[in-house]
Parts: structure tokens; C-alpha cells; sequence
């Protein structure tokens, strides 16, 4: 990206309240508030049932000074469309209409809606952050939750399936704008928002969020977990445009380099602990052919 | 203007008409001709609104319930299966307070697969805060999907119009198309209370706690159960207001009179055949044909079945010797809604009629003449109570 975001120009503005409903250390936190930094004033949100509905706040206070349309569970990428419609129908042009939405919310029961959207080439951005589990519910694995981890429902062995690659089959729809971001590069993601909120069309940009009791860290460890994701290559920070990938930031600095090992990521949390060491071979050797790849492509 | 043209054009004309802002829709027998004309009228120029032809049903209304929330005039149509899908999102749409109109061409419900009419989907849904409208005819199905936005938009609460799938849906008929202009008198624009707006940004559909709390100003603001009670007092209100739509639609296109239920021949009558949709104007033959003979006998359409109206069924009914109320639907196990419906409103009359239930036309069975002359003949004759266990009419083998 050619003009990068610092912390010495970055906007003022904020658009999330403080002392919001989210856990101590939420990386969605973070998330929200510089996605929305980086949207403006002129934005409508779009939620599904999720962590953001919590954070959110209970009727009648909000915790965000944008509006937002709380949507059923699986109809996020179709409300969003809904709201284009009517801007449109308005004449209304100038609004950012953005969606919100968890893993769940936008892997697994809203996958449709998503695909629909992207498929009519509607004009909408589609932020889905990624916590790797249903935390709203008390964490249940998800399609994104990744192999080998315990949740509450995939208890003693961990999670028997890969993780579910959500940017890849959005990527499938040859959209205009697709980026991986997160939580803890806040900045790469604020200029990955402000580049989506240029660009008309589909728009998706996929965010891996930490999150403290799901994954079982302490709160202070959000960005160091996050980075750990990110320094070990098994969450690399990418954009898609015309159908070509490049890698971002931090990601594209590790091309050609050595990278941290996988276990120094399952080791930061509690919810890896029964990995064995044949899955973590597995799980190394499939990150080392990923980056191999992107070395190839780039 | 006079048309020909069948049940589905008749509705899309109704919508063109009303000026719809944003449709969306996903294509199901019977409905399917309905979309593909809307699509058309967009497509040409000859409507100017927002077409998105959806993946499924759920997103058809998710389409609806946004645009609506943002501020527009926001259309669906479906059938049976398609209806179901909707489901989660007819109660948000509801909960929402948002003023989406939809046409049900009604049709039966799977399992076993039907594509054909009875009335099943749209009475399922009967709970779940939607107003429901059902026409009889297409001058009916054109006049209400153009009263039905004037009527969702008055009080903040959908419009269902539903009409027979195939007997109405498919047949062709003439009818008398509104004047554009007179449409544009009669309809007031879509003025929302409020709106999805960046200028003033309000969170919409919030968590809600079981108790009532304050805002930040410490004004107290309603928990759920007002909320929903809020609901429930405006879809009794809705009846009011329809009453009146139904007035000024008269004054201005000269047609309408009957906002709750459409009454054949009952005034004199011992008798009253009471049914919903296409079936209640097949029954005007069966009520000539047994006035002939001396029967005094008559039908009567329900137009309006949620917000309920009992107390025009109650005046109609209350003092006849019997109730004869057939239908396209059932709760299983139990009687035909329609039926414990009536019944229900009945019972604080001292002169109540006999009542019986009569369930047909399922999955499109054919209903004949000669079936329902000779099955409201008899009960004619030996007007009494029967026991609350519905009679199944056209069943050709016992399982």
C-alpha cells in the first residue's frame, strides 16, 4: 500500500464508545473501533448475532455513534445488499455500507447470503473477523476453528478438521477487493479499510481476532498472540485485487526468511494443549508448502 | 383501464402501480410469473426500482427488512417452502415493526412434494405479527396489494396478500387496472419514523432485556414485552385503519366495502358457509343453486384474517342456525384454524350457531361443485354440533 497509515497521522475520530461491553483484551475491540475509524461518519453497519451484538450494547444504549441494523443470524450479506438497495432507490450514493460479522456468522450459517452478494457483484464491504469459534456462545467450534483445537464442543482431542479457508472461497467469486487482516496490526488493517471503502463492488476483508477467554491467554497477550499468528506463517496477511494475491506488511517482510515455528504460537494458549506432535508436523509442513507458494507468486 | 391478465400479473401491476422502491424475490411455483413480470417492468424502464433477484427466500426478506429499515418501499413474493424458509425472518420483520408488503400465492407444503394450492403455508404463519389480507379474485389481488403499503405504512406492520396459487395465480381474468395517477392521490409516499441515516445514527433491533431501563438521559425506555404488547395493541388498531383505507379507496376507484369479510347472501340466512380466497366465490354457485331449492343459505369470505376480526364474524354469525367453515389448512391433531378461530370469537354469544369443520383442496385436490352442493345440502339439513373433529371431504382411499 503506498500510503501507509502511522500512529502520528492517524485519524482522531472515533466512532466506538469507551467502557462498550467487550471482554477485557477483546481483539474485536480493536478491530471495531479502527475499522470504523477508517470508515467515517458516513456509514451504515450491518450485525448479525455475534460478540459485536454484545459489545454493541444493551436497548436503549449503543456503543457505536454509527447506525446499525441488527440482522438475523444467517441474512448479513443479503441485509447489506437490502441497504445498498435502498440507498440506491434514495439516491443516496455517497453511504458506506458495511457488514460486521463473526466467523460463524459469515463461514458456516451465513455463507449464502455472502455468496449471493458477491456473486451479483453488489456494492457492499464485508468485514468478517475471526475469532476461531462461536465465543458469543460460549465457544463452540466453528468451521474456522482450526484443527486440533479443544472447544466445548470438540473436547479431549481437539477440533478432528482443518479450519475452513473463508478469503479463498470468497476469493472463488472474483471480487474486486479482497484482504486478510489483524487484530494486531491495527494500522495494516485501518489502511486495508479506508483502501476497501474506495474500491465499488464486493468487497470482503477477513480478520484474525484473538480473543482472551476462547483461546485461553491472558487479556495483555492480544497483540503478542496475534502477532505470534502472523510471525509463524500460519496467518498470512494478504490482498486480493483482479484475482491476484500480494502479500501485505508484516507477511510480505517474511518472504524468503525464516519463520518463527507453529509451536511457538500453540504454546501461547491453553486451547491447543492436546495437539500431538504428529499434528503438529502435519500442521508445520502444511504452513512451509503455503509459504513455499506465495514465494512462487510473488 | 381493462385487463386480462392472470392472478401473478394482476399483483405485479398492483406493485408497479404502488411504486415499489427496492423487490427482491427468489423464484417458487406459483409465485414465479409474479417476479419475472417485476423483473420486466424494471428491466424496460417501465418502473424505476431496485430488482435484486436473491439466492434464496431468507434473503429475499433479509433484501426487505434492510431496505425498509433504510427507508424504502420494499416488496417480496413466495410460495409454500419459500414462505417457511422466511420464517425467522417474517417474525423480524414483524418485531421490527417494518412495513414490507408480500404476496403469498398460496400453495401447498411439502413433504410429500405439491406444487399446488391449498392454503397451509400462509396460515402457518399466522402468528407472526403479519397482517394478513387474502383476495378472492384479481381485481381483489390488484386493489390490495396497493391498499395493503398504504395500510403497512400507516401502522408499522407487514402486509401479507395472499391469493390461491394456480385458481388465481395462473387463470386469466379481467379486471380493471387503477389509474396511475389516481394510485399516486390515493397512496401517500413512504414517510419512515425512522430510518437507518448516517446524519442520525440509531442502533436498530438491540439486545432488550427482560426488564425496562433507562437511557443515558435516565428516561425510561420499554423492555421487550412492551415492545411486543406496543404490537399487538397496533395490530388490533390496524382494523380501524384498514376500514378507512378501504373508505377512501372506494370514494376513489369506486370498488371495495368489505375490508374484514365479504358477505354472500347471509343477511336471511340460517345457514353460513364461511371459507378464504378463491373457494368463497366457488360457494356463490353452491348458494344459488340451493336457494333454488329453498335453502336458506349463504357464504362468506374472510378478507382480513390476522389482525382477526371477530367482531364482524361475531355479527355476522351470531343467531344463524349453523356455521359451516371449510378450509385449505389444518392444525394437525387438532381443527382447521379458521374454524377455532370462529369458534373462539363465538363463544361469549348466547345464541351461537352449530359449527362445522370441513378440511379439503389439500395439495390441490380438486374441489367440485357437485361435492360442495351436496355436502352443504346435507349439513343444511341437520344443523347440529357434529364434535370439534374436522370432516375430510374428497378422500378416495382410506390408509
Amino acid at each position: 500500500m503506498e500510503n501507509k497509515t502511522s500512529i502520528l497521522n492517524l485519524t482522531e475520530d472515533e466512532f466506538v464508545h469507551p467502557g462498550n461491553r467487550a471482554c477485557a483484551g477483546c481483539g474485536l475491540g480493536i478491530v471495531y473501533r479502527t475499522a470504523l475509524k477508517a470508515l467515517g461518519k458516513n456509514t451504515i453497519l450491518v450485525v448479525p448475532p455475534s460478540c459485536l451484538t454484545v459489545l454493541q450494547g444493551l436497548y436503549p444504549i449503543a456503543a457505536a455513534k454509527l447506525p446499525c441494523l441488527n440482522v438475523t443470524f444467517a441474512s448479513t450479506g443479503a441485509a447489506a445488499t437490502g441497504v445498498r438497495a435502498a440507498m440506491r432507490s434514495l439516491k443516496k450514493n455517497d453511504v458506506n455500507v458495511v457488514a460486521f460479522a463473526g466467523d460463524g456468522g459469515t463461514g458456516d450459517i451465513g455463507i449464502q447470503a455472502l455468496s449471493g452478494a458477491c456473486e451479483r457483484g453488489d456494492d457492499i464491504l464485508y468485514i468478517c473477523y475471526d475469532n476461531e469459534a462461536y465465543m458469543n456462545t460460549g465457544v463452540q467450534r466453528s468451521g474456522t476453528t482450526p484443527q486440533g483445537v479443544v472447544t466445548t464442543t470438540t473436547p479431549i482431542t481437539g477440533k478432528l478438521q482443518s479450519k475452513k479457508d473463508v478469503p479463498s472461497i470468497v476469493a472463488a467469486h472474483k471480487i474486486p477487493y479482497l484482504a486478510t487482516a489483524s487484530a494486531a496490526y491495527p494500522l495494516d488493517l485501518y489502511d486495508k479499510v479506508k483502501k476497501a471503502a474506495s474500491i465499488k463492488g464486493p468487497r470482503y476483508i477477513h480478520v484474525h481476532t484473538p480473543c482472551p477467554p476462547g483461546w485461553g491467554f491472558e487479556p495483555r497477550y492480544t497483540i503478542k498472540v496475534g502477532k505470534l499468528a502472523v510471525e509463524t506463517g500460519l496467518f498470512a496477511l494478504y490482498e486480493m485485487e483482479n484475482s491476484q494475491l500480494r502479500l501485505t506488511g508484516p507477511s510480505k517482510k517474511m518472504l524468503g526468511k525464516p519463520r518463527l515455528p507453529v509451536t511457538d504460537y500453540f504454546k501461547s494458549q491453553h486451547r491447543f494443549y492436546s495437539l500431538g506432535n504428529d499434528l503438529i508436523n502435519d500442521l508445520q509442513a502444511q504452513v512451509d508448502h503455503a509459504w513455499d507458494a506465495y514465494v512462487i507468486h510473488q | 383501464m381493462h385487463m386480462i391478465e392472470s392472478g401473478n400479473v394482476a399483483a405485479a401491476t398492483g406493485v408497479k402501480l404502488a411504486r415499489a422502491g427496492v423487490i427482491a424475490a427468489y423464484p417458487i411455483t406459483p409465485q414465479t410469473p409474479l417476479t419475472e413480470k417485476l423483473s420486466e417492468f424494471v428491466a424496460s424502464g417501465q418502473m424505476e426500482a431496485e430488482y435484486i433477484p436473491v439466492e434464496s427466500e431468507h434473503s429475499a426478506m433479509a433484501v426487505c427488512i434492510a431496505a425498509s429499515s433504510a427507508g424504502a418501499r420494499a416488496f417480496t413474493a413466495t410460495s409454500a417452502n419459500g414462505l417457511l424458509y422466511m420464517n425467522e425472518q417474517l417474525h423480524w420483520a414483524a418485531g421490527a415493526r417494518l412495513p414490507i408488503v408480500m404476496c403469498v400465492a398460496n400453495r401447498g407444503i411439502g413433504a410429500p412434494w405439491t406444487v399446488w394450492n391449498d392454503q397451509q403455508d400462509s396460515m402457518s404463519q399466522r402468528d407472526g405479527g403479519w397482517i394478513q389480507l387474502y383476495a378472492n379474485d384479481h381485481q381483489q389481488i390488484i386493489d390490495s396489494v396497493i391498499k395493503a403499503f398504504y395500510l403497512a405504512e400507516f401502522v408499522s406492520i407487514p402486509v401479507m396478500v395472499c391469493y390461491d396459487g394456480y385458481l388465481l395465480s395462473h387463470t386469466y381474468m379481467p379486471f380493471e387496472q387503477p389509474d396511475q395517477t389516481l394510485v399516486d392521490g390515493f397512496l401517500p409516499d413512504f414517510k419512515p419514523k425512522n430510518a437507518l441515516d448516517p446524519e442520525n445514527p440509531s442502533n436498530f433491533n438491540t439486545v432488550t432485556l427482560p426488564d425496562v431501563r433507562p437511557d443515558i438521559h435516565g428516561n425510561i425506555a420499554p423492555g421487550y414485552m412492551e415492545i411486543r404488547h406496543c404490537l399487538h395493541q397496533d395490530m388490533r388498531k390496524a382494523m380501524m385503519v384498514l376500514e378507512e383505507i378501504d373508505m377512501k379507496f372506494q370514494e376513489t376507484f369506486g370498488r371495495g366495502g368489505h375490508p374484514f369479510v365479504e358477505p354472500y347472501l347471509c343477511d336471511d340466512a340460517d345457514h353460513v358457509v364461511v371459507s378464504v380466497g378463491s373457494l368463497s366465490y366457488h360457494f356463490r354457485d353452491v348458494i344459488d343453486l340451493l336457494r333454488k331449492e329453498g335453502v336458506k343459505v349463504g357464504v362468506m369470505g374472510i378478507q382480513l384474517y390476522r389482525p382477526f376480526p371477530d367482531k364482524a364474524i361475531v355479527d355476522a354469525l351470531q343467531g344463524k342456525s349453523s356455521v359451516f367453515v371449510f378450509e385449505k389448512a389444518l392444525s394437525y391433531g387438532n381443527q382447521g384454524p379458521l374454524y377455532a378461530d370462529i369458534k373462539a370469537a363465538l363463544y361469549p354469544c348466547d345464541n351461537k350457531p352449530a359449527m362445522h369443520n370441513y378440511i379439503l383442496g389439500l395439495g390441490g385436490r380438486e374441489i367440485k361443485t357437485a361435492q360442495l352442493l351436496e355436502t352443504v345440502r346435507t349439513a343444511c339439513s341437520k344443523p347440529k354440533w357434529l364434535g370439534d373433529t374436522p370432516i375430510w371431504l374428497g378422500l378416495k382411499c382410506q390408509e
